[in-house]
């Protein structure tokens, strides 16, 4: 943070999220500042409401390096005037063309976290009036439609701003943005917008590798491949960034792999389902009878142009860990199963003194048992604790009941910090936390299995839960359906009569 | 499998086996297969590995050549060095063959650039 500490006048702008994993926002943005080593000033808290952040960084430099990591981040643009009146906005960029202070003004009875009196220095709207430089507005309106002539008439009103060059829709030197905030409830728009804001883009997030990492687009997947956004979300708060050693111990379809690699990371990874590291696993597309030839976790990275930091990945039961003990890794990404769409297993076999003939021994698949959660999740945390370098982290995915969930149950080590826990729902009953565990200490007492730690027996509270409501539903279907029959039969009673 | 990776494996999750490392490598087919080369992750990577290893099992499948034995102080400023380390490290594929454990002499299979290194049931009991 030392080097921004001679930055006096620290520049002002507005961060604009997509209104989507709300949870995450706050922690990704924490992982990339502090990977980054970017301090922050909030103008205004943020609030889970309101899908935008007033905030200051110390130069434009900043933002556009936050920018280039956050797939939450829509766009950010440099605020000229924030209001929560149509009337507020304009006045304050008029007071701002007068303002030749060279600082923001901040009046002495304005409300603190509310900074709608705050008038800009003119610097900041005199920068874009060069008639050589070419300009375009663009209106965003959140939660209401508004038609092109309806946009075109709000940015007429605008036509007091110095803007000296010509009008260029497209790739013009200098973005503009109006936006219009309507609240987050579409089925109660109040006609006037709660808030507005004018500015200068700056820079979009990363919102288009949802779309070029998207799962419909990848050659191999499998039934749990992760999402392409909350991989990338994943990867940041791993703090992955170039040149990093990566393991995931239950790679699956290696979906982890791909956003790790994407911000420059070596990838390794593990799994027990041989099945699925040979991609000969059913195939998980509709319609899809056989895998082909080349579908391959390293076929996907190919893809991706990151097949060169692809390392290896080996078939093995991480319960039996056959990693070098003295190894270290960068970050810890991984997704564990649930036990609910793909089993929690480990080799063993329920009988006691087994033994396997030689004749078998040749193409003999193992059999395996049940890996219980708050044994695998008790490995994790103790394999993190020996495998990561210090001031690295383990990012992981935890399952659990919701009505249930209590911090304090979450898995815990004492060499390891949490440090976000975002939650994602999955149904009305079940969640996931995406887990930030960053390694604070290197004593490495191995930790033994806590039976009470949280989730045991998911998949059967699960499926518990599941068919209760699924037998509600049918006899709820079922009533329903009488109380139609028998007032048909009224109607036509009635119309006979 | 790259020797990066045989480079970090153990076969110590056998019963009886005290560090199962360096586990031998017999391959039956190998592939070489060029990728970017980035010196900063190669001189990063090699305070993490066992040198002497790495030698020895690029030697045992015919692809030392021209690696030197021991690392010299300042390896990271030597780029042709770096360059033979990245090619031995990432590019040399055992494609097929086994690896197999130096105390038990249990074998594990290599095939198609995969080392499985599942115990059967019996031996995890």
């Amino acid at each position: 943070m030392s080097e921004y500490r001679f930055f006096k006048m620290w520049r002002r702008y507005l961060m604009w999220f997509a209104h989507e994993n709300v949870d995450f926002r706050y922690a990704e943005m924490q992982s990339i500042l502090s990977m980054l080593n970017i301090p922050i000033k909030f103008v205004e808290k943020p609030c889970v409401n309101k899908p935008y952040w007033i905030v200051e960084f110390p130069t434009e430099d900043c933002i556009k390096k936050v920018a280039s990591r956050s797939v939450l981040l829509k766009n950010c643009i440099e605020l000229w005037s924030r209001a929560t009146t149509a009337e507020r906005l304009h006045s304050n960029l008029k007071n701002a063309l007068i303002n030749s202070s060279g600082k923001w003004i901040i009046p002495e009875n304005s409300i603190e976290n509310i900074s709608d009196t705050h008038i800009c220095p003119r610097e900041l709207l005199l920068a874009c009036s060069d008639d050589r430089k070419s300009f375009k507005v663009e209106v965003e309106t959140f939660c209401k439609h508004f038609t092109m002539k309806e946009k075109v008439d709000k940015i007429e009103n605008f036509s007091y701003l110095p803007l000296h060059g010509p009008v260029k829709l497209k790739n013009p030197d200098i973005t503009l943005a109006y936006l219009e905030f309507y609240g987050v409830d579409p089925n109660n728009v109040p006609d006037q917008p709660h808030d507005l804001f004018f500015g200068k883009w700056v820079a979009d997030g990363q919102r288009e590798l949802i779309q070029t990492h998207s799962l419909k687009k990848r050659q191999f997947i499998g039934n749990t491949s992760m999402d392409a956004q909350l991989s990338l979300i994943m990867a940041n708060q791993a703090q992955v960034n170039t040149g990093l050693i990566i393991l995931d111990p239950f790679v699956g379809s290696g979906s982890l792999f791909i956003a790790a690699a994407h911000f420059g990371a070596y990838v390794w990874g593990s799994d027990i389902d041989f099945m699925m590291l040979h991609a000969r696993s059913r195939p998980t597309r509709v319609g899809q009878k056989v895998r082909t030839e080349e579908e391959s976790i390293k076929s996907n990275m190919k893809h991706y142009g990151t097949e060169s930091r692809y390392l290896d990945v080996v078939v093995s039961d991480f319960s039996l860990t056959n990693w070098r003990g003295d190894l270290k890794f960068d970050a810890i990404i991984t997704d564990p199963p649930y036990g609910v769409r793909e089993p929690t297993e480990r080799i063993g076999i329920d009988r006691e003194n087994y033994e396997l003939s030689d004749e078998h021994l040749v193409n003999h698949v193992p059999s395996k048992v049940d890996y219980g959660l708050p044994h695998l999740y008790s490995d994790l945390l103790n394999f993190a604790a020996k495998h990561l370098e210090i001031g690295r982290r383990l990012v992981c995915w935890y399952p659990l009941v919701r009505e249930e969930y209590k911090e304090k149950q979450l898995p815990s080590h004492p060499c390891l910090k949490l440090i976000a826990n975002s939650e994602q729902v999955l149904s009305k009953l079940t969640a996931r936390r995406l887990l930030t565990y960053e390694k604070v200490s290197d004593e490495v007492p191995n930790m033994p299995v806590d039976p009470n730690a949280g989730t045991h027996s998911f998949r059967e509270k699960y499926f518990s839960m599941g068919e209760t409501t699924r037998r509600e539903r049918k006899e709820k279907k079922a009533e329903d359906m009488a109380a139609y029959g028998l007032r048909q039969f009224q109607d036509i009673i009635n119309d006979v009569s | 499998m790259k020797l990066i990776t045989h480079n970090m494996l153990t076969s110590k999750c056998l019963k009886g086996v005290l560090t199962g490392y360096p586990l031998a490598i017999k391959a039956t087919n190998i592939k070489v297969n060029e990728v970017d080369f980035n010196p900063d992750f190669i001189s990063r990577i090699i305070p993490k590995l066992d040198w002497e290893v790495l030698w020895k099992a690029a030697d045992s499948i015919g692809h030392s050549e021209g690696l030197p034995q021991t690392i010299e102080r300042n390896y990271d400023e030597d780029k042709e060095f770096l360059k033979k380390a990245h090619r031995v490290l990432l590019e040399v594929e055992v494609e097929e063959g086994y690896l197999t454990c130096p105390e038990s002499g249990r074998q594990f299979p290599i095939t198609k650039g995969i080392p499985n290194m599942l115990l059967t049931e019996a031996e995890v009991q």
